[in-house]
């Protein structure tokens, strides 16, 4: 009996002996790979705070002191002001950035709730055309895209980017699958027997009770078309810099060589992207749930 | 019971509100994207300059190289481009699977204790939301060499001694990640992988959590090591979800555009190591001086094939398999009622 014991015993020691290595190589293992997720964008900001003869000597874990001559250079400096100006930056992206998440996630709660809640001829129809047409990338349309936007002399105007953000399948769809779940249509009929009109039960209604959804869609929405590059670079073609968005001023300062002092482009960069940083630090848990429930990839 | 009311609401048709719901939707659809897609198709049948009708001649160009030098130049430009384009997807996405598998499965055991997991997914999933075009410009100055000096990374690489300097003139034989072929296609892959890993990391996870924990459990009192739980449950069981990570990641892949587009010093020169599909599409429709909205069109509908063929793959894979199985039975029983009824002359029974 007492052998017995002793034998499970080991059996156990040993058993939580190897659960303990294996922990802490995994947990090393993951240190490793968060210090390569992070590494380049804590070199990013070490080196903005730098001067550029410094940037030119070495990489370092420590910041600088030029920040603030940095600050001043990418915010007084002519080359700066008519290339990259990151308060015309920041006004353009937010413009557009603001208009088409709000767009995108609205029209799509509308859509869908017109799927969900009303029964009529094409509507299995009209969503499985929604479904089909989830995969079809930018990159495909966009040089009918240009050329209709041509035409019609919309080019050089925000419209081409903010519009078609009403159109939005992925969302929809996810919108969709929420509403299966969460929105019983009883309420739809309630509303009715009380005398809500269609459109204001979906205003009154409907979207407070999809608020979870609207807001996992709303950041991904901000996100996506901040980060966007592809489509304003095809559509505001005119050299005016007064009209272009933050990554479009990024790569133009990428594309001149006129920006020699390294510090200065370092913080340009992470201005950048500062805003973004800001918002997942912040809504991190949410984007991450998010991504879990199945954020279409981009 | 229903009342009176509630006899009246369901006598009325709401359907004209369904369509009122979904009319934007369609309508921004139609003018910003369906047409747009047509317009391609047009563009592509059409002549670069005088945009009369010319039938297959841009396919033709494009695919076989008909006609003089030029159309030689396009076509080789145009395959050069796919083969980076497959070349850079299948090096960013081996890796990327190989990470994400193993972090998703590792961060799913219940018998580890790790602590911080929340931390650790956050930071992973980080790269994926920063902007692209930032990204690129930041591996652009990482990776570059400075004026007077070899840059961040070649400094880094001498400190390991990797990177050899010459004594006498105190020059360095730097690493050349952004002219070198391999190298600025590395750089490319390895930003691709740093950017994409966390969020197939995640989807993976979801997919692992998906699975019936009793599974898991059941193998482990049979006393499966955890490469037998692997293999023999985890994976067979993920499969739909990796390959629909699979064949969204290569459509994705195909669309790959802002970091090959902006990794390169050359001034509105795209490194011919590193254009893809989509930066040839671009090149072609953006040229002021002498636009081919022609080949752009044409390579545009190549494209759109692709995407619609890897497409329709997701979709048969990801299809609900039970609900299809269970219309399939519904349908035989109504079959059989049907049947039935007819044996009893018409009579249900």
């Amino acid at each position: 009996m007492s052998k017995m014991s002793k034998t499970y015993g080991d059996a156990k020691d040993n058993y939580t002996a190897k659960l303990r290595l294996k922990s802490t190589i995994l947990t090393i293992w993951f240190i490793i790979l968060t210090i390569i997720c992070l590494l380049p964008i804590y070199i990013l900001i070490i080196n903005a705070t730098r001067s550029s003869t410094e940037i030119a000597n070495g990489i370092s874990f420590l910041p600088g002191t030029n920040l603030g001559k940095n600050i001043e250079k990418v915010f007084k400096d002519t080359n700066y002001l008519t290339i990259f100006n990151a308060f015309i930056g920041y006004k353009n992206s937010f413009i557009i950035t603001v208009c088409a998440t709000f767009l995108n996630v609205f029209f799509s709660a509308m859509t869908a709730y017109g799927i969900h809640v009303y029964d009529f001829k094409l509507k299995e129809i009209s969503y499985t055309v929604i479904l089909l047409v989830m995969m079809v990338p930018m990159q495909v349309t966009s040089a009918g895209f240009v050329a209709f936007m041509l035409k019609l002399k919309l080019t050089d105007t925000y419209w081409p980017l903010i519009i078609p953000a009403i159109a939005a399948p992925a969302i929809v769809y996810f919108m969709r699958s929420y509403m299966k779940s969460s929105f019983p249509l009883e309420i739809v009929e309630a509303a009715r027997i009380d005398g809500c009109s269609e459109f204001r039960t979906f205003i009154s209604i409907a979207i407070p009770m999809m608020k979870p959804a609207i807001a996992v869609q709303s950041i991904f929405a901000f996100i996506a078309s901040w980060n966007n590059f592809y489509t304003p670079n095809m559509i505001l073609i005119s050299s005016n810099f007064k009209q272009k968005t933050l990554p479009m001023m990024i790569s133009a300062m990428q594309a001149s060589d006129k920006f020699t002092d390294y510090g200065a482009v370092y913080l340009a960069i992470a201005l950048s992207i500062l805003p973004i940083v800001i918002i997942y630090v912040l809504l991190s848990r949410f984007i991450i749930a998010g991504v879990a429930l199945g954020g279409v990839k981009e | 019971m229903a009342s009176a009311a509630q006899r009246r609401i369901k006598s009325i048709s709401y359907a004209k509100y369904g369509y009122l719901f979904i009319l934007p939707f369609f309508l921004v659809y139609f003018f910003f994207q369906l047409w747009p897609l047509i317009n391609t198709f047009i563009l592509s049948f059409q002549d670069n300059k005088d945009s009369h009708f010319i039938g297959l001649d841009n396919y033709k160009t494009i695919l076989f190289a008909v006609g003089n030098r030029t159309a030689k130049n396009v076509s080789k430009t145009f395959f050069m481009s796919f083969k980076n384009t497959i070349i850079l997807w299948v090096g960013n996405f081996i890796p990327q699977l190989i990470l994400s598998l193993t972090l998703a499965v590792w961060f799913t055991e219940a018998n580890t204790k790790i602590p911080g997991k929340g931390f650790f997914k956050v930071v992973m999933y980080l790269p994926n939301i920063i902007t692209a075009a930032s990204v690129a410009v930041l591996f652009l100055q990482l990776c570059g060499e400075a004026e007077n000096g070899p840059g961040a990374l070649n400094l880094l690489l001498h400190k390991m001694g990797i990177v050899d300097q010459d004594q006498v003139s105190e020059k360095y034989d730097t690493i050349k990640f952004i002219t070198g072929m391999w190298q600025s296609r590395g750089v490319v892959m390895f930003i691709q992988t740093w950017m994409w890993f966390g969020n197939t990391m995640i989807m993976l996870m979801s997919g692992i959590q998906g699975i019936n924990p009793s599974l898991f459990e059941a193998a482990s009192i049979d006393g499966a090591t955890g490469m037998q739980t692997f293999w023999k449950i985890t994976l067979p069981l993920l499969s739909p979800i990796l390959a629909y990570t699979l064949v969204t990641s290569m459509i994705g892949g195909l669309q790959m555009f802002d970091i090959p587009y902006l990794y390169h010093k050359d001034p509105n020169k795209v490194s011919n190591n590193l254009k893809t599909v989509a930066v040839y599409i671009y090149e072609y429709f953006h040229d002021q001086v002498d636009p081919k909205m022609g080949y752009a069109g044409a390579a545009s509908v190549i494209l759109f094939f692709i995407t619609l063929i890897l497409g329709c793959i997701a979709f048969y894979m990801t299809r609900d398999k039970d609900a299809i199985a269970k219309k399939k039975m519904m349908k035989k029983n109504a079959k059989r009622e049907k049947f039935a009824s007819k044996q009893f002359g018409g009579y249900g029974v």
